[in-house]
């Protein structure tokens, strides 16, 4: 059974759907990466499965159960959890802060947790005091990913992981994903460096105008000649 | 050295209570525009009922022939505050939070606490008349009167017990609310919410639990600030009112939304407030005595006349928010 | 829309016959000289926030200021105070004054002598400190002449016509907007209305202060008014009292009409234009080019202006200028309550609103009086008691039902009883 299946969702803000019919699925194991132009609804996907814009069709079935328009507080104990592109740590709290903030859904104790996050990204644990204001732009996405995996998701879907980031800090993140993956994490994300990350996903989603329009494994998305002039600049 | 005591008595312990209350009033000010941004005029009238409630209250122990060895209102003060915060979360259902829920604009929001202040007040006035009360009618308000002779001083150090105690108080509310912030989960989500509200939401944090918590420990706080002021001078309608803008004032001085900042805005307004009209001639008379007699010092020679006491930090605060509406302290976030 | 608009005029002319027909015509006729200047000064908070989107919580202040100036303008001339040394004392506190201006402004260029940084920072406090300390040593012995016997107790007024006084409320209320709006108005809303509420207070603690210039909590009266009083008409009694309070009336209504006849010139025009595209769009009307801030202050200055002489009205029909008597409550909350439920962004909507509004928070006290007064009949009847001072009570009520009015509007009906009319732009 798939751990997220997205069918026919339509959705948006209110005016006209953003969203006009959207097909993904994922399993445990999957990385999964949404592609497409400017405007095509990626972003939206996501904000759509995480309730922070209305669901008017379709069925999002997380762990067996609709969760179509459900709130994040309550999605998160669900084992989702969401790393915006923008804005996506408490610049004026602590990094230790920043990832106990993510665990606030949790009851039980999280400090292993806490110690596999410092793991995986040994320079938080340098600046645990520090606050995230003070970090560059891949340490705080560092902090942004943490703080998502601390209420120990299922499902981690990231908005453009690599957005304004360098080359060297891209890779990075890219490693982390994978190895993140590795523990057992399913990973749903948008990306604008559309062939690295297809590169080394097991899914793909080319998304245009809020519809599915190719859809496949990332090598084969990549190989195919029509995505690859359209969509992936040549 | 007896001018040394005047000064203490004068500004010193004044400006203490003063800044005491204002800073209780400027935290809950800016802990509701942390959370839900919007500046919340009504706060006034959570203070002046808190004070009603701990009067009633008083009341009420008194005629159960209950006695304290301190004043009733610090007696009756945890069980106001428990009121007031529960009338705080009751005006949030009935008056913020459908519009909230409708999506209206902060703006919006600032004339429904108006609206509020209005009828809160129109009610307080329905029950208790426009005259004043006060906490002391049946007991007596201890004044100590510390000799200080010794040193050489002709005035002895003048406190009240409630000045005393309102003092202690407020300190001990300070280091409990900075203990909930910095090391409580909800403090901390607290926290959380005023510097990225969409982000405490997606983190799973559950915001309207954040909202009541923010609201019970306005109320709680107002409740305080408001007794405390009742019985510093007299409880009346306008009580709070009355000094809405100058607690506004320590709450934008230091910094809307931070509840560090409001607490030393609140003491610094207190401070100005009682320096700016204290008689400096009392203090330099002494120079009289080496200074030529063509220049002798006036009767007065205050900062500005006594009259003015409230426009000092109407000013302060017109100055901060033309010179940096931030705050004077490093506004942490961006 | 028209329709909608009409009926609720039509009701509120019923409203009015009611009011006359059971309080009377004496209380009847006051009551819509002082809606008419309500309405005026509710245009001028239409302008500022339903066409300007500015928020204005010092309505309070520039009311004052209205009504100082007509009181200095219309009030007969002091001889006793013309013929000591007052002017002169304060002809040299005036001297004083520009010599600390002139101090500041140079603490302020002192960049061009090369200070700069924290230096300049220093000197320009400084620069304050000393232009306030130079003023006090002016005024305060003016000041304290002035109000003895020997100086006239106070300036005395100009002996001018009212109507002048009305224009120069106008025209200081503009003076105080300029200054207020040019420090002010880069301000988001919250911090505007805060700082407009602060300012407000300064000039109400400065004319409650100053005894000199305005009496104070003596109060000044009788203040002359504009057209002939009740005495000027021959026979006197009750049909003198109306004639005279309808002159009173038509001039208010007049100045109302010149004043709702230009604002909706204006904004039917480019200018209207250029305001609403500011207000609904901040930054792309900056983008497009359009200088928002100076146009915000032209907008500001204008609601002030009426603001000013509608204050100014006010005082010259009661005929007393009494500093004291102003409250927040009385004199901004209630303007915006008129404003927002009447509808802003529409001057028909402010006009109704300032009238409904009015005429509620006058007619609550008796109203709540009357109901008191059966309840207490049933209270007492049925064994429990009167309800204890009804008179003081019933006078509290009118706050109580202000604010109960402008929660029901801002949840059932946010945008008024008669809403902006949304114009689609070419």
């Amino acid at each position: 059974m798939a751990l997220i299946e997205l069918k026919h969702v339509v959705g948006g803000y209110g005016g006209a759907p953003i969203l006009n019919g959207v097909n993904i699925a994922i399993e445990p194991h999957d990385i999964g990466v949404i592609v497409g132009p400017n405007g095509a609804g990626k972003s939206t996907t996501l904000k759509a499965i995480f309730g922070l814009l209305k669901v008017t069709g379709g069925t999002i079935e997380f762990g067996g159960e609709n969760v179509a328009n459900s709130l994040p507080d309550r999605l998160v104990p669900k084992g989702l959890s969401f790393v915006p592109q923008e804005k996506n740590v408490f610049t004026s709290m602590s990094v230790e802060e920043n990832l106990e903030m993510g665990a606030f859904t949790r009851k039980d104790d999280f400090r292993a947790t806490m110690a596999w996050v410092y793991e995986m990204f040994p320079v938080l644990a340098e600046k645990r005091r520090q606050p995230a204001g003070e970090l560059s732009g891949g340490q705080r996405q560092m902090v942004a990913m943490g703080r998502a995996l601390m209420s120990k998701p299922r499902l981690l879907m990231l908005d453009e992981p690599s957005a304004g980031l360098s080359p060297r800090y891209v890779i990075e993140i890219f490693e982390t994903i994978v190895r993140v993956n590795k523990e057992g994490v399913g990973i749903l994300m948008v990306e604008q460096n559309a062939r690295q990350a297809l590169a080394f996903a097991s899914k793909g989603f080319v998304l245009a105008s809020g519809q599915n329009r190719f859809t496949g494994t990332g090598p084969e998305l990549i190989a195919d000649p029509e995505v690859a002039k359209s969509f992936l600049g040549g | 050295m007896t001018e040394l005591i005047f000064f203490i008595n004068q500004v010193v312990i004044s400006g203490a209570v003063l800044g005491c209350i204002y800073a209780l009033g400027a935290v809950g000010i800016t802990l509701v525009f942390g959370i839900l941004r919007f500046a919340h005029f009504a706060h006034s009238e959570l203070m002046t009922s808190g004070a009603f409630f701990a009067f009633l209250l008083a009341g009420a122990f008194a005629a159960w022939g209950i006695t304290a060895p301190i004043p009733m209102g610090f007696v009756v003060l945890p069980i106001a505050m428990v009121i007031s915060a529960i009338f705080a979360l009751g005006i949030d259902k009935g008056f913020y939070a459908p519009l909230r829920k409708r999506g209206a604009k902060p703006v919006t929001l600032l004339i429904a606490s108006i609206g509020v202040t209005l009828m809160v007040q129109g009610l307080i006035r329905l029950f208790f008349g426009a005259g004043s009360y006060s906490f002391f009618e049946t007991e007596t308000k201890d004044v100590f009167r510390v000799d200080l002779s010794a040193f050489g001083s002709t005035r002895p150090l003048v406190i009240t017990e409630p000045q005393l105690l309102m003092i202690v108080v407020t300190a001990l509310s300070v280091i409990a609310l900075h203990l909930f912030l910095t090391r409580s989960r909800l403090g901390k989500a607290m926290r959380a919410m005023a510097d990225n509200a969409d982000l405490a939401q997606v983190s799973g944090i559950n915001t309207a639990l954040v909202v009541r918590v923010t609201w019970i420990i306005a109320g709680a706080l107002g409740c305080m600030a408001g007794t405390m002021l009742a019985l510093d001078v007299t409880l009346k309608p306008d009580l709070a009112f009355n000094i809405i803008i100058p607690i506004f004032a320590a709450a934008i001085v230091g910094g809307l939304g931070q509840a560090y900042g409001a607490i030393a805005g609140g003491l610094l307004i207190g401070f100005a407030e009682s320096l700016a009209v204290f008689n400096w001639t009392m203090v330099l008379r002494p120079l009289n005595a080496i200074l030529p007699e063509w220049l002798q010092l006036p009767a007065t020679l205050a900062f500005v006349p006594t009259e003015y006491k409230l426009t000092v930090a109407f000013v302060i605060l017109v100055v901060t928010l033309l010179v940096r509406p931030t705050g004077i302290f490093k506004g942490a976030s961006s | 829309m028209i329709q909608r608009s009409l009926t609720l005029f039509a009701g509120l002319f019923a409203l009015i016959l009611v009011i006359g027909w059971v309080m009377g015509l004496p209380f009847t006729s006051s009551r819509l000289v002082e809606a008419a200047a309500y309405a005026l000064i509710a245009l001028g908070l239409n302008l500022q926030w339903g066409y300007g989107g500015l928020f204005n919580f010092g309505i309070m202040g520039f009311l004052m200021v209205g009504g100082f100036a007509v009181t200095f303008i219309s009030y007969p001339v002091n001889p006793q105070f013309w013929g000591a040394d007052g002017p002169w004392l304060l002809g040299r506190a005036l001297l004083a004054f520009f010599a600390g201006a002139l101090l500041v402004l140079a603490a302020r260029q002192s960049h061009r002598a090369g200070i700069t940084g924290k230096w300049k920072t220093v000197l320009t406090v400084i620069a304050w400190f000393v232009a306030y300390c130079i003023y006090r040593s002016q005024i305060d012995p003016a000041a304290a002449y002035i109000e003895s016997d020997a100086g006239g107790k106070w300036v005395g007024g100009l002996g001018a016509h009212p109507v002048l006084g009305w224009l120069f409320g106008g025209v200081l209320a503009a003076a105080i907007a300029y200054f207020v709006g040019k420090i002010s108005l880069g301000l988001r809303t919250d911090y505007l209305a805060i700082a407009t509420i602060g300012i407000s207070e300064i000039i109400r603690a400065l004319i409650k202060n100053m005894d000199w210039l305005t009496r104070g909590t003596l109060t000044v009266s009788p203040i002359p008014w504009p057209v002939p009083l009740p005495d000027a008409y021959a026979g006197g009694g009750q049909p003198a009292l109306l004639l005279a309070r309808g002159g009173f009336l038509l001039l208010a209504i007049a100045v109302l009409a010149i004043a709702i006849l230009l604002i909706s010139r204006a904004y039917a025009g480019p200018w209207g234009r250029m305001m609403r595209a500011i207000r609904d769009n901040h930054i792309a009307s900056a983008s497009m080019g359009k200088n928002v801030t100076a146009r915000q202050l032209e907008i500001f200055v204008f609601g002030s202006v009426l603001m000013g002489i509608g204050g100014a009205m006010l005082v010259s029909f009661v005929q007393i200028f009494d500093p004291s008597s102003y409250q927040p409550i009385n004199h901004t909350f209630l303007i915006w309550v008129m404003v927002i439920v009447g509808g802003a962004g529409n001057n028909w909507g402010a006009v109704f609103g300032a009238v409904l509004i009015w005429l509620i928070w006058v007619i609550s006290e008796p109203l709540a009086k009357a109901v008191f007064d059966v309840v207490s009949y049933w209270s007492s009847t049925a064994g429990w008691g009167a309800i204890p001072d009804i008179e003081a009570r019933s006078a509290q009520m009118r706050v109580f039902v202000l604010g109960l009015v402008i929660t029901i509007a801002l949840r059932f009906a946010p945008k008024g009883l008669i809403p902006e009319v949304v114009r689609r732009e070419g």
